[in-house]
Parts: C-alpha cells; structure tokens; sequence
C-alpha cells in the first residue's frame, strides 16, 4: 500500500517529462516535445546546413530565440571583426536567421548578449517547460523550474526539424542545502562545493533538483548560477521548483504570458513542484553555513577548496586517479602543495559569462571595487553578460566604479570564459574568474584559470592574490 | 552515417580520466561551419609542441598507434562542453570506436549521432586492455557489434551492452530525423492538445 502511494508521488523531473512525451514505444527511445530552442553561432551552423541539404524546415520558428556571443569581440564593436573565420560564423548565422524567419538579436541588437543571459531577461522560458540549446549551458535555465539542458548540433537539426527529441529518461538526484550561508558567500560557491563534493561525474546520468532553505533563500539570478553549474558536476540539468520570486520575476516580460492567460499559467505552474513524499533515486546534503568562499586549485572545477584552505599535496587522496590528477593538475597550475590559497598570485581577473554576468553580480563585485585600484601587474575586466546588463549597471552607476578602480568596462559576450574572442590568457597567466571551467587551455593555451565568484574575484583584482572576504 | 560494421584495428591507448571536450578540440577550432576538417585539430595543445610540431611525449603520437580506430581512454570521458566538434574530431582523426568505463552525458548522445560506437566497460576490464595495449602497443582488437562482443589476442575479451535503438541505428547508419518523422502525425496531435492545454505558449 505504502509503495503504491509512493509510486503515485513524482518529482518535478517526473511530471515535465510526463506532460512532454509524445511518443513512448517499445524498441525506440521515448520521444520528448521541445518547448523552446536557444540558438548561438558556434553550435547551429552545421544543423542549418543539413536541415537545407535534406529540404527539411523549421517546423515551429517561433520556439526559437537566437544571439551571438561565443565569438564576438567585447570592445571596437563598430570596427569589423577581424578574424575572418569569426566574421564568417557571425554572417553565416545572421543569414541563417533570415532565411529561416527566426528571432536574431545580433552584435549591434540592444538586447544582444550572452544567450542564457538575454533568454531569462525577456521571460523566453517559463516553469514546466522543455528548453534545449546546442550549450551545456542551457542548464541554467532549470533555475525557472524547466527541464533544461544542451544538446550536440546533430540534435539541434533534429530539433529544428521535428519539434521533439529522441531522449532517455534520467535518474533524479536530490541536493538539499539548509542553513544560512555566510557573509559573501553565493550561488557559485554552493555549486563549486557541491561539484568539489559529488565530483564532475557525480551527477552523470541524473537530473538535479536543488531543495532546501538556502536554495529558496536565493534570488532568480542566484539560481540561475546554481542551475548553470549543474553540468559541472556531470548532470543532464538542474532544476529548482517555482515559487513567487520566479513568478514576480516572470511577470511583464515579453515572453511571459500575457494578462489575459496568466492566471491560468500560474495555476499549473504551482502543480510542479515535486510532490511530498516524492522519491528520489539519490540524495546529496550539504549544510549552507559550512560553505566557505570556493576557490578552485586545479583543471577540473571538482578540484575546489575553501579560500581559508591550501593546494592540496597528492598523497592527500587515497584514489589512484585522483592522485594521478592533483599531480597532472598542479604540474599545469603551477603550483605547490601545501600552499595557502590565499598567498596565490593572479594576473587577470574576469567578472562575466552566463554563470555570473548577471547585474546581481556586478553589483557585489562593484561593492567589492569599490575605493580600491586594481593591483599593479593585474589587468581586470567586467564584462557584463548583455547589453540589458550593462545599462542597468551604468545607471545604477556600478560603470564608474570599475573604472574608477582600474577596471576595464565591455560590451557583452561570453569573452573569457571561452576565449574564443580573442580575450584570453597567455601561457602561464594566472586568473580569477567568474565563469564554470578550469579546464587546461579554456582561457586560452597554458591560461591558468581559478573560478571563483564575482565578490571573490573583485576582492582579489585588488589585492593581486585571492583573499578571505569574510574577513574584510 | 557510414554503417558500422565489424573490424579489426589498432587500439590505442590514452590514460587519463576526466579528458574534457576542450583538449579533444580546443575552442580556437569551433569557428568553422561546416563538419569536417576539425580531425587535425584533435587534441592539438597536448599533440603539438608550440612551434606546431609535433609533440613525442603525447601517446597518440606514437607510431605505433597510427590509423587507430578503437581509442581505450579513462573514466568520465569527454565531460565538459556539448560541442559536436569533439565527436566530429573523433571521427574524422580516424576513430570509430572508444572504450572507457563512463562517458560525459552530451558526448555520449554525440558519438552515436557520428558513427562512433562508445562502449561502456567496467573498471577491472578497462584495466585488463590498458594493460595489454601498454605491453604490447600496436596491438590490434576485433569489434564486432552485431554480436556485442569484443575480442582481444591477449584473451581479454568481452561482451557489452548497448542500447538496442542506438545499435540498430549504428548497424544501419540510419538517419535519427526521419525515422522521427515517421511519427509526425502523433507530434501534429501533441502539439494541437499542447495548444489547448497552454495557450500561453502560442500567444
């Protein structure tokens, strides 16, 4: 009787996955309806070519929001763009739009930006949807209480074409965080721990549903940068239940639902949380107040440790693998074990990218900033993740501030968290940045790259080293 | 898609977990529109020396794994980004097949839109080809999917499981879009319901 009742019970993953079958046969993988598709430059052009060479079409054009920004240079905007492969994914896209009557907010759009930026400022997704982009990601998005996650562009063409997905059903995890975090620290830091605790291929194979006062503690841009993370530790998609901060913040944008259907959206939207009692195929714990300020030490984003802690030495790990990758990562980092990660020199600090270039973060980074003048030796740049952002930051005057400081202040992009855009590290240069991978090269061949959150990374533009900000 | 069919080929042997979508092909080569031309791009910032040429240390390099097409690398491969890139890489370096013990989610799904057969194996057997493929580099293994079964000289064969749907498509390089369009009757159906029970979606 009790299995029966539980088995009546389901998850949020369980009831968008429910509402979006379209066809679930035996012999071939269930078949999943597609709600929204992001779309940017680098990941849709071979799609868009083989949808032409089969004279396929777009079934539903208007499930699409398309932006530029992996390649696109964040200064002299005006000036053409110099690399001319670049310049030739950039036109490709752009005509690939027109042609397809899809909605492009190009380079010189005002609402261009980084895409998981610019879709939750125009209400583009809503609880209980499906939403896919060719971008790992599009996890962020689970912050709405909708089943997000990246797809590779072979997918994107069926995407375009079908309006559906062939899709395997994931496990669920649950991540419970109680408690209150401590004084600056934030949605990065809760995601960095929980990667450092689960590992980077904790997740793999389940969905993450994040519960827990301190997640309903965090305001839509800090879930946003929680959910965002969720690949990070190896999850097909993050995801946080709605309630009134997702409906308050939903409400009037363009794409939310119009006075006229909301009443009746907001009604279902409130039939999505998972049910009481509902079971979870695993269950993850991490207490809110025991998370210190994250700083990753290594070349995965599991190798992350508290700001008041050191590099570790590889003999510390007992797993043969992971010893093997504390030695790999430290040769490639630079660094010594043992080290005080707050004795740790960087050159370039980044503040941006669609885990933190939202204006929440520039305004803690901008109170960080504040009075201070970046290090000398130290270049700092903030590049916020649209352009919405960025004038939003520039009336509430946070522009002056960075400038002030000796930061330089961009137009939108994905910039340093890629650098496929020309902003990047030279071999051995040492950063603190706001985006989601340490891996080797990420921020440009033999870049050193720390994650860290937009507070930390102010902190330590102007100390020149990473710093403790509990203790400012 | 080139039908998979059974083969015997070099494995070459890369022993490293956690190997992201980054160093198979490192985000200066993402600009290109079209799918091919990214295989002499694999790997490049451990495959090649600054001054582009190659680099001996990198294992890939070594001559006796050359015109591999079965690549044995360690858990949690291909994590990172959804790029496409990666898999195209993959394929067009020459690789058709990758043995690890777990695969990064969006790879996984990648690798079979691409022709490549991924085959999820446990730790010990890994171990087991790892190390026949370090004492005898150069070493060729049978793969045969059809069968789900893959045989080794040095006896370390076996069998594995693979998803019945993804197996058949491998086996007939069939293509994924049209057999979902078989059922666009049953999507024009969901998407009329879909309308009436969300209308907001269709404002």
């Amino acid at each position: 009787m009790q299995a029966l009742e539980y088995a009546m019970k389901k998850t949020m993953y369980e009831k968008i996955w429910d509402s979006h079958l379209v066809v679930d046969e035996t012999g071939q993988a269930p078949l999943l309806y597609v709600d929204r598709h992001l779309m940017h430059e680098v990941t849709s052009p071979q799609a868009f070519e083989g949808l032409r060479l089969s004279g396929r079409k777009v079934r539903n054009p208007h499930s699409i929001l398309a932006t530029m920004d992996h390649c696109v240079p964040t200064k002299n905007r005006d000036l053409p763009i110099a690399d001319p492969i670049a310049k030739k994914q950039i036109e490709t896209m752009a005509e690939n739009c027109r042609e397809n009557g899809l909605n492009l907010y190009d380079m010189k759009n005002p609402n261009n930006g980084v895409i998981h930026v610019v879709v939750p400022e125009h209400g583009f997704v809503h609880p209980g949807m499906v939403v896919v982009c060719g971008d790992s990601h599009t996890a962020t998005h689970g912050a709405f209480g909708a089943l997000a996650f990246g797809i590779g562009t072979s997918e994107v063409e069926h995407v375009m074409a079908t309006q559906t997905l062939p899709q395997k059903k994931s496990k669920t995890m649950q991540v419970v965080v109680n408690g209150k975090l401590s004084k600056y620290a934030s949605a990065k830091d809760i995601a960095l721990a929980i990667t450092g605790k689960i590992g980077t291929a904790g997740g793999t194979g389940y969905v993450i549903e994040y519960t827990g006062s301190a997640i309903r503690e965090l305001s839509m841009e800090g879930r946003m940068t929680l959910c965002n993370m969720a690949i990070e530790a190896g999850a097909r998609a993050g995801l946080v239940a709605p309630d009134e901060k997702t409906y308050d913040y939903l409400k009037g944008r363009e794409f939310a639902p119009s006075a006229q259907h909301w009443d009746q959206a907001l009604a279902y939207w409130k039939t999505l949380p998972s049910d009481k009692g509902a079971l979870f195929d695993a269950t993850v714990t991490l207490d809110a107040a025991d998370i210190a300020p994250q700083v990753s030490w290594g070349t995965s984003p599991e190798q992350v440790v508290g700001v008041d802690g050191c590099v570790p030495a590889p003999e510390s790990f007992t797993d043969e693998i992971k010893r093997q990758a504390c030695e790999n990562a430290l040769a490639y980092m630079g660094l010594t074990p043992n080290t005080k990660i707050t004795d740790i020199a960087i050159d370039l600090v980044f503040i941006g990218s669609c885990t933190n270039g939202r204006i929440e973060d520039f305004r803690i980074a901008a109170e960080m900033a504040k009075g201070t003048q970046v290090a000398q030796g130290v270049t700092a740049i903030a590049v916020p993740g649209s352009y919405h952002v960025k004038q939003q930051a520039e009336d509430e005057g946070l522009d002056k501030i960075f400038i002030d400081a000796g930061w330089e202040w961009r137009d939108p992009g994905c910039s340093m968290c890629l650098a496929m855009n020309g902003d990047e590290l030279t071999k051995g240069q040492r950063s603190a940045s706001t985006s989601n991978r340490n891996f080797e090269g990420r921020q440009g061949k033999g870049g050193r790259t720390h994650l860290v959150s937009p507070a930390m990374a102010a902190a330590a533009a102007a100390a020149g080293h990473f710093v403790d900000i509990r203790n400012l | 898609m080139e039908p998979y069919k059974k083969h015997e080929s070099i494995a070459a042997l890369m022993n490293r977990s956690n190997v992201d979508t980054d160093q198979i092909i490192p985000k200066q080569f993402l600009k290109r529109v079209e799918r091919s031309g990214f295989g002499v791009h694999l790997f490049h910032d451990w495959r090649f020396n600054d001054d582009g040429s190659d680099n001996a240390e990198f294992e890939l390099n070594k001559p006796a794994f050359k015109g591999a097409k079965i690549l044995v690398a360690g858990d949690n491969f291909g994590c990172g980004s959804s790029r496409e890139h990666a898999p195209w890489a993959i394929a067009d370096y020459g690789f058709n097949t990758i043995i690890s013990t777990s695969y990064a989610d969006i790879f996984y799904n990648n690798c079979f839109k691409n022709g490549i057969l991924a085959i999820k194996v446990d730790k010990e057997q890994l171990d087991k080809l790892m190390a026949e493929i370090a004492a005898n580099e150069g070493v060729r293994f049978v793969v045969d999917l059809e069968n789900q079964q893959v045989t080794t000289p040095g006896g370390n064969g076996f069998s594995f499981e693979i998803d019945p749907f993804r197996k058949s498509n491998l086996l007939s390089g069939l293509d994924d879009i049209g057999l979902t369009l078989k059922h666009v009757d049953k999507i024009t159906k969901y998407e009329q319901q879909h309308k009436k029970d969300y209308p907001w979606l269709w404002a």
